[in-house]
């Protein structure tokens, strides 16, 4: 039966990747539609970043959210975190799992900060039924906030895995982070369904891959 | 170390101290915490039809001698009051803690009440942790707590503590405790007048003794740094507080009832100015200027008075500037949560809206009907208020003078929680009318848990038993249940069926001289993820009916015509019922 606790293979921290120290506190906010899998993404980041002997809080929002709403998974890693949110301006790095999503969540990306964006556009059911439109220019909205496009659900295709579009992302997501790409698949491995672990592998390294043709 | 959630820590914690029942009612956020605690060894789990039932079970088991959990959300605990505040004056036996979650701005509840207020209502010990550490700790030392001044113990979060994952360094061995024997003790446990009388002495020396146990405790600590600003707070704000204001002195309440008097005043004393940071209530203010302690104003501005508080609020709030961001984007579309695709709720609201029937709902998945493009949905209130509130409706003579028919629309696992008692009113006072049950095998909104309608236990659940498996529970028949009330007339329908959804409601409506009952019944897409071929449009004409029904998988092309998302249409036919041209078909 479906559950959206988090998962028990996430649990323990295992401390054995290489130690990584931050300058105060990184804060990565994940943003997406409801079933994108953005939890899963900020569980494999934390992994990362506890495995690196990091302070790690990762906030995720449950519930009514979900159903295909707006969602978002915040996760702050340092030397010692206090609080769990984040606050806009304060975002080192935004990773949007869709177009629209990216310009929601846009004042929270602080100065000089890096928005990784899936370059999908979900259509919600309010501009289907006629209650909102469309913005005009999306690509030019994100293309204004320097946005790096990660054509995510296509690499995830390709993959022949159309459900790692969240792990080529977290793949883009690795390129603008201190962890070794070691600890990043290590965390994959020990986190995804046995049979799925080299397809989440090859769509990590392509999210790599794409995210530094940029 | 583990990353676990504050609800994981706490069902690590509870466990650790050896509790031994647990029982409870799902509800965001704090539904993992049982979800939890069943997978361990040595304690037994079970959800209860809802939360009175809940505690009730808790406390006869704390009274027969061992540790026990009660887990709810805030507003369950409005249906549990009336054990809780009886609970508070009887004392227990084994140890008895009652998690609750707070929900601040509502992200999937009715309501932000505080649930401390209810500790300090009823005098209860209340433990609130900052994060899952103390989740795990305070959960540690809570059923101590409860044994020694014997009184159940509130062990309150809120959603980021529940929902959020922090390191804890977990023992991961269990106390072995015995259950403490039981004799009759008349006078503790039966709150008849003169005994209730008597116990309420018994409460206020607890009081006496909490107090002075709260002055010494080390869950309220002192953190001195600067002298100009001092701060009083709790919970997850503490940790917002350090974050936004890293100079201030802090006094942080871990036992949030009762408050130690004399450790606030000596507080205040220290530093320049007292403030409090506390979200959607003014609990910890009010209390604290009773005991003449001025409690001074942020210097900028005050804090929000509702919703949660982010450290961005406190340092707005004392006077500090933002960091420099994009604004924020305007002119978005919305994107709130919809039924899924195949979702057995759609239809059933479709057709409510064509009749323009006044819905009293209830709470659950099919809140959702109150939005666009339904907007099918008068009143959600609280669990089971849909069929006393039609009732009511009735009442004041609405069908008639309105000319729209008035309809109750709840859940299954509503039902059971209180729908059932709702029933039963209207039919003993003979009452007229019609009252639809959402029958989708499970209590979706919280993630798919079992229920007495789907008959699968709380441990099944965690063994991965699905409502459509055959489990070893025994599913309550709602249809012959509702005809045993005394129901007029009760008929079972396919949710996935627009035209037979049309004829029940429609007959129903009807017969304005009786009490009908209709049941729909359909899987939800969350246990059922079963997928037909998808169904193919051929010369659409372009009307836009089959969008109005709302799924996520229609949507319209540049030509304005209906086309079907593949990634998101799992084959139920719901838009092949609608067009009213036959322009859909099923795949193949």
């Amino acid at each position: 039966m479906p559950h959206y606790t988090a998962s028990e293979k996430s649990a323990e921290v295992v401390a054995t990747g290489e130690k990584v120290e931050v300058d105060g506190t990184l804060t990565v906010l994940l943003v997406g539609v409801g079933g994108q899998g953005t939890i899963l993404a900020g569980s494999l980041l934390a992994m990362a970043a506890a495995d690196a002997g990091l302070d790690v809080k990762v906030s995720e929002i449950h519930g009514m959210s979900q159903r295909g709403g707006s969602v978002s998974t915040v996760v702050r890693m340092g030397k010692k975190v206090d609080s769990m949110v984040a606050d806009p301006g304060c975002a080192d790095v935004v990773v949007a799992f869709e177009s629209m999503e990216a310009l929601r969540a846009q004042e929270f990306l602080r100065e000089g900060g890096t928005l990784f964006v899936n370059d999908e556009v979900i259509v919600p059911v309010s501009v289907a039924i006629g209650t909102f439109e469309m913005p005009e220019d999306v690509d030019g909205a994100l293309d204004g906030l320097g946005a790096v496009k990660i054509p995510a659900g296509r690499i995830a295709r390709e993959v022949g895995s159309p459900r790692s579009t969240n792990v080529v992302l977290v793949g883009a997501l690795s390129t603008a982070l201190p962890f070794s790409a070691e600890d990043w698949e290590d965390a994959i491995a020990r986190r995804v369904p046995p049979k799925t672990v080299e397809a989440n592998l090859e769509a990590f390294r392509r999210g790599r891959e794409a995210a530094a043709r940029g | 170390m583990q990353l676990l959630s504050g609800n994981e820590a706490i069902a690590q914690g509870l466990w650790e101290a050896g509790v031994a029942v647990g029982s409870g009612y799902p509800g965001t956020p704090s539904t993992e915490a049982l979800e939890n605690l069943v997978k361990k060894d040595g304690v037994y789990c079970e959800w209860a039809p809802n939360e009175k039932v809940g505690l009730e079970v808790a406390l006869g088991a704390a009274m027969g001698g061992v540790r026990a959990l009660a887990a709810m959300k805030h507003v369950g605990l409005n249906v549990a009051a009336d054990p809780f505040m009886s609970a508070a004056n009887t004392g227990v036996n084994g140890g008895l803690v009652l998690l609750v979650a707070d929900d601040p701005s509502c992200y999937s509840s009715q309501n932000e009440q505080d649930s401390r207020y209810y500790a300090s209502f009823a005098r209860v010990p209340c433990l609130d942790p900052c994060d899952s550490q103390e989740a795990y700790e305070f959960s540690k030392l809570a059923f101590g707590l409860s044994e020694e001044f014997d009184t159940p113990v509130m062990l309150h979060e809120t959603m980021r503590v529940a929902h959020t994952r922090t390191m804890v360094d977990v023992s991961g061995e269990r106390e072995e405790v015995a259950p403490r024997p039981y004799t009759s003790q008349i006078p503790k446990y039966v709150m008849m007048p003169a005994n209730a009388v008597r116990r309420r002495a018994v409460t206020d020396e607890r009081e006496d003794a909490l107090i002075a146990y709260a002055e010494k405790t080390e869950l309220n600590r002192v953190e001195m740094r600067g002298r100009k600003v001092g701060v009083i707070c709790a919970g997850a704000l503490y940790t917002h507080v350090r974050e936004a204001l890293p100079e201030a002195s802090v006094l942080k309440l871990g036992l949030t009832w009762p408050l130690p008097p004399a450790k606030i005043a000596e507080f205040a004393a220290s530093v320049d100015k007292l403030y409090v940071v506390e979200e959607t209530c003014t609990y910890f203010t009010e209390k604290v200027r009773a005991m003449g302690i001025e409690v001074s104003e942020p210097p900028a501005g005050p804090l929000p008075r509702g919703g949660e508080i982010r450290p961005a609020h406190i340092r707005a709030a004392f006077g500090m500037g933002e960091p420099p961001h994009p604004a924020p984007a305007a002119g978005l579309p919305a994107r709130p949560p919809a039924f899924c695709s195949g979702c057995p709720h759609r239809l059933v609201y479709v057709q409510l809206r064509e009749m323009n029937a006044i819905v009293t709902g209830d709470i659950g998945c099919y809140t959702l009907g109150a939005v666009a493009p339904y907007r099918a949905v008068d009143s959600v209130i609280d669990m089971g208020a849909s069929l006393s509130m039609a009732h009511g409706m009735e009442l004041a003579r609405a069908p008639r003078r309105t000319g729209r028919p008035v309809v109750g629309v709840i859940g299954d696992s509503t039902f059971a929680h209180s729908g059932i008692t709702s029933l039963l009113g209207t039919v003993y006072n003979g009452g007229k009318g019609t009252l639809c049950i959402l029958d989708n095998r499970t209590t979706a909104m919280t993630g798919a848990q079992g229920n007495p309608c789907n008959g699968v236990t709380l441990a099944e659940q965690a063994a991965g038993v699905s409502p459509l498996d055959v489990p070893a529970g025994k599913p309550l028949d709602i249809v012959a249940l509702c005809q045993a009330i005394g129901v007029d007339e009760v008929e079972l329908v396919d949710s996935q069926d627009a035209r037979e959804i049309r004829r029940a409601l429609e007959e129903a409506v009807s017969h304005t001289d009786k009490l009908s009952v209709v049941v729909f019944r359909s899987p939800c897409r969350l246990i059922d993820r079963s997928r037909r071929p998808r169904p193919v449009i051929d010369s659409c004409q372009g009307c836009g009916t089959c969008i109005q029904i709302g799924c996520p998988a229609l949507g319209r092309d540049e030509d304005e015509l209906a086309v079907i998302d593949p990634n998101q249409c799992i084959g139920c036919g719901q838009c092949l019922q609608s067009c009213p041209f036959g322009c859909i078909q099923e795949g193949e």
